[in-house]
């Protein structure tokens, strides 16, 4: 907590290590990003707005979008499952199981991506089983939703476990004691005071999968309209050299992205003054 | 099976977008054991579950992380050894596995030590000094966390490319970095900004200044402060960030994609040439490379699990 009076620091390197990180930050992103949006005022409106809103552009918007926000909702739920579990429970394999929630984050997503394709695939141990039933994964909007669920599932669990490690048991007691049902506890006392940091975690998922790529495109089909990426279009424009089309999705995506990153900055300081530090 | 409740006490706090693995010991508190008096109605523990809902849950949480998590993993192993133990090794002895194993390492190499050394920087000047902005200058070091990959690769693509800002003039003076290794090396270096900085401003944060004033009063120089004070206290949280910054830097897809042209046996990374021989269907030798990078996750994860307990062993408690 910085107080309202700067405090004088004896330390020296304040000047040269600043000096450094803002121009190391300058070269390596600020000055990138700024001229991907320098590239975009190359357009005129018109032209933005012909490239955003032309058929295959939306589409591959509306794809990384809409399965992203479903993806996420099932990290949210499955997430809080998991977390219960991990944290509320012994079971045998417990430390295993916790340390294996980070495979996704750790896994490089084109192995994940081959993996998953190669799993679902309809000679696959599961996509033989699911074709059976009629239902196909690999190469359709279906395999995008799994990948996505796949690299979201670390995002819920971390931001949510610590935070329910650190309730206050005395809470749940007094409500119980009080004479709540454990339905009531759960629903009315524990889950509200988890509820920035769900929110956080199924944000933190969202984002990463409306930006995913390596563990998407071999699973995704990649069919123009039906199972393309935004991604996935701005590769493909940036190789048919059409460069202002690549940057102009890259935009809007980017745009988008901030505006995530705003919504959880705000959330984690709405938590912080919603739960009291003990 | 046992699943008696039991509750975990833990200092493991989240670190940026790295989440912290639980590394807690699972220990019943200590409240729990006191001779509390029941309620007569309810010889049952108020704070869980019927015994059915306990196991519905932990089956959930159990099948769902075989089938999305552990399934992808054991099918990358099946596969790099379907065709026998010669023909993965034989995968990987073929030059053009051996030139994307060496680009990785030499990529790994750039990137983690530049961004070691300015995570570092940046860490200093953030945690061990009071200015305005520093919340907002951590935002923009966390940037590249919610950036997607295949616009991190863009972005030197519009700098570097023949139609970008600096093409027309590096062309006339024959220097490359797009489609070589400069610009495959800047794309991981943006991808892996955040995390040595990110690993070690809250740990330098909670330590504090009182050491590093101490030994400039007793007349250490700035340099000698940080490699006889600063750096011993941080050994095993800078650790943690390079950890995580090389597993990154090596298996990054996205970004590389974009910037390295796909140049066979000199601008493929290891997770670029995967993606070559898996659109060739040449399986084996795709997943014996994926296996590679597989492991590499396995022992990061690994060791990122022991780098927690000693970060944990070695914080304060903070009096819970």
């Amino acid at each position: 907590m910085s107080t309202a009076v700067a405090r004088r620091s004896t330390l020296p390197g304040f000047g040269l290590t600043m000096g450094l990180t803002l121009t190391w930050l300058s070269v390596i992103i600020l000055i990138p990003l700024a001229g991907l949006f320098l590239k975009t005022f190359e357009l005129s409106l018109d032209q933005f707005w012909g490239i955003i809103s032309s058929r295959r552009t939306l589409n591959a918007l509306r794809i990384s979008f809409g399965l992203s926000f479903a993806a996420a909702c099932v990290n949210l739920v499955m997430g809080t499952i998991i977390v219960w579990a991990l944290v509320r429970y012994r079971f045998p394999g417990r430390r295993l199981f916790d340390a294996i929630v980070d495979i996704p984050f750790a896994l490089p997503t084109a192995v994940a991506g081959v993996a998953l394709t190669q799993l679902f695939a309809q000679k696959g141990w599961l996509g033989a089983p699911l074709a059976e039933l009629g239902i196909k994964v690999a190469f359709t909007p279906i395999g995008i939703f799994i990948a996505m669920i796949f690299i979201g599932i670390p995002f819920v669990v971390r931001t949510v476990q610590p935070v329910l490690i650190d309730l206050d048991p005395e809470i749940e007691e007094a409500a119980a004691s009080l004479g709540a049902n454990r339905w009531h506890t759960v629903f009315r006392v524990i889950l509200p005071s988890l509820i920035p940091a769900l929110l956080t975690g199924f944000a933190l998922a969202f984002a990463r999968a409306i930006g995913e790529y390596g563990s998407v495109i071999f699973i995704a089909g990649n069919l123009p309209n039906v199972s393309e990426i935004a991604p996935l279009l701005i590769v493909i424009r940036l190789s048919e050299f059409r460069y202002a089309d690549a940057t102009a999705i890259a935009v809007v995506m980017l745009v988008a992205s901030f505006l995530i990153i705003f919504l959880i900055n705000r959330l984690q300081r709405w938590a912080q003054t919603r739960i009291p530090a003990h | 099976m046992s699943m008696q409740p039991g509750y975990v006490t833990s200092t493991t706090r989240m670190r940026g977008y790295a989440p912290a693995a639980d590394v807690s010991v699972a220990a019943p508190s200590p409240r729990r054991q006191s001779a509390r008096p029941l309620p007569i109605a309810a010889p049952r523990d108020l704070r869980t579950e019927p015994g059915p809902i306990r196991f519905i849950i932990i089956a959930l949480a159990v099948t769902f992380l075989s089938i999305f998590v552990v399934l992808p993993l054991v099918v990358v192993f099946a596969q790099a050894f379907s065709k026998g133990i010669s023909a993965y090794l034989g995968a990987l002895a073929e030059p053009e596995a051996l030139a994307a194993i060496r680009l990785t390492l030499l990529v790994a190499a750039i990137s983690v030590t530049l961004n070691l050394v300015f995570g570092v920087i940046a860490a200093w000047a953030i945690s061990k000094f009071d200015f305005a902005g520093k919340t907002f200058l951590i935002t923009l070091i966390d940037l590249p966390f919610s950036v997607s990959p295949v616009i991190s690769g863009l972005v030197f693509v519009l700098l570097f490319g023949a139609q970008g800002f600096f093409g027309p003039w590096l062309q006339a003076h024959n220097v490359h970095i797009l489609f070589a290794v400069p610009g495959i090396a800047l794309a991981t270096i943006f991808v892996t900004f955040p995390f040595v900085a990110r690993a070690l401003i809250p740990l330098m944060q909670e330590q504090g200044t009182l050491e590093e004033e101490a030994a400039i009063s007793l007349g250490a120089s700035g340099l000698q402060t940080f490699f006889r004070v600063t750096l011993p206290n941080i050994k095993w949280g800078l650790l943690y960030g390079v950890l995580l910054c090389n597993a990154r830097a090596m298996g990054e897809f996205g970004a590389v994609s974009v910037v390295s042209g796909h140049i066979r046996g000199e601008t493929n990374t290891m997770p670029l040439l995967v993606e070559i021989l898996y659109n060739e269907y040449q399986f084996v030798s795709s997943f014996a490379i994926a296996s590679l990078l597989a492991m590499l996750a396995l022992i990061t994860l690994v060791v990122k699990t022991i780098l927690e307990r000693r970060l944990d062993e070695g914080r304060v408690p903070d009096g819970d």
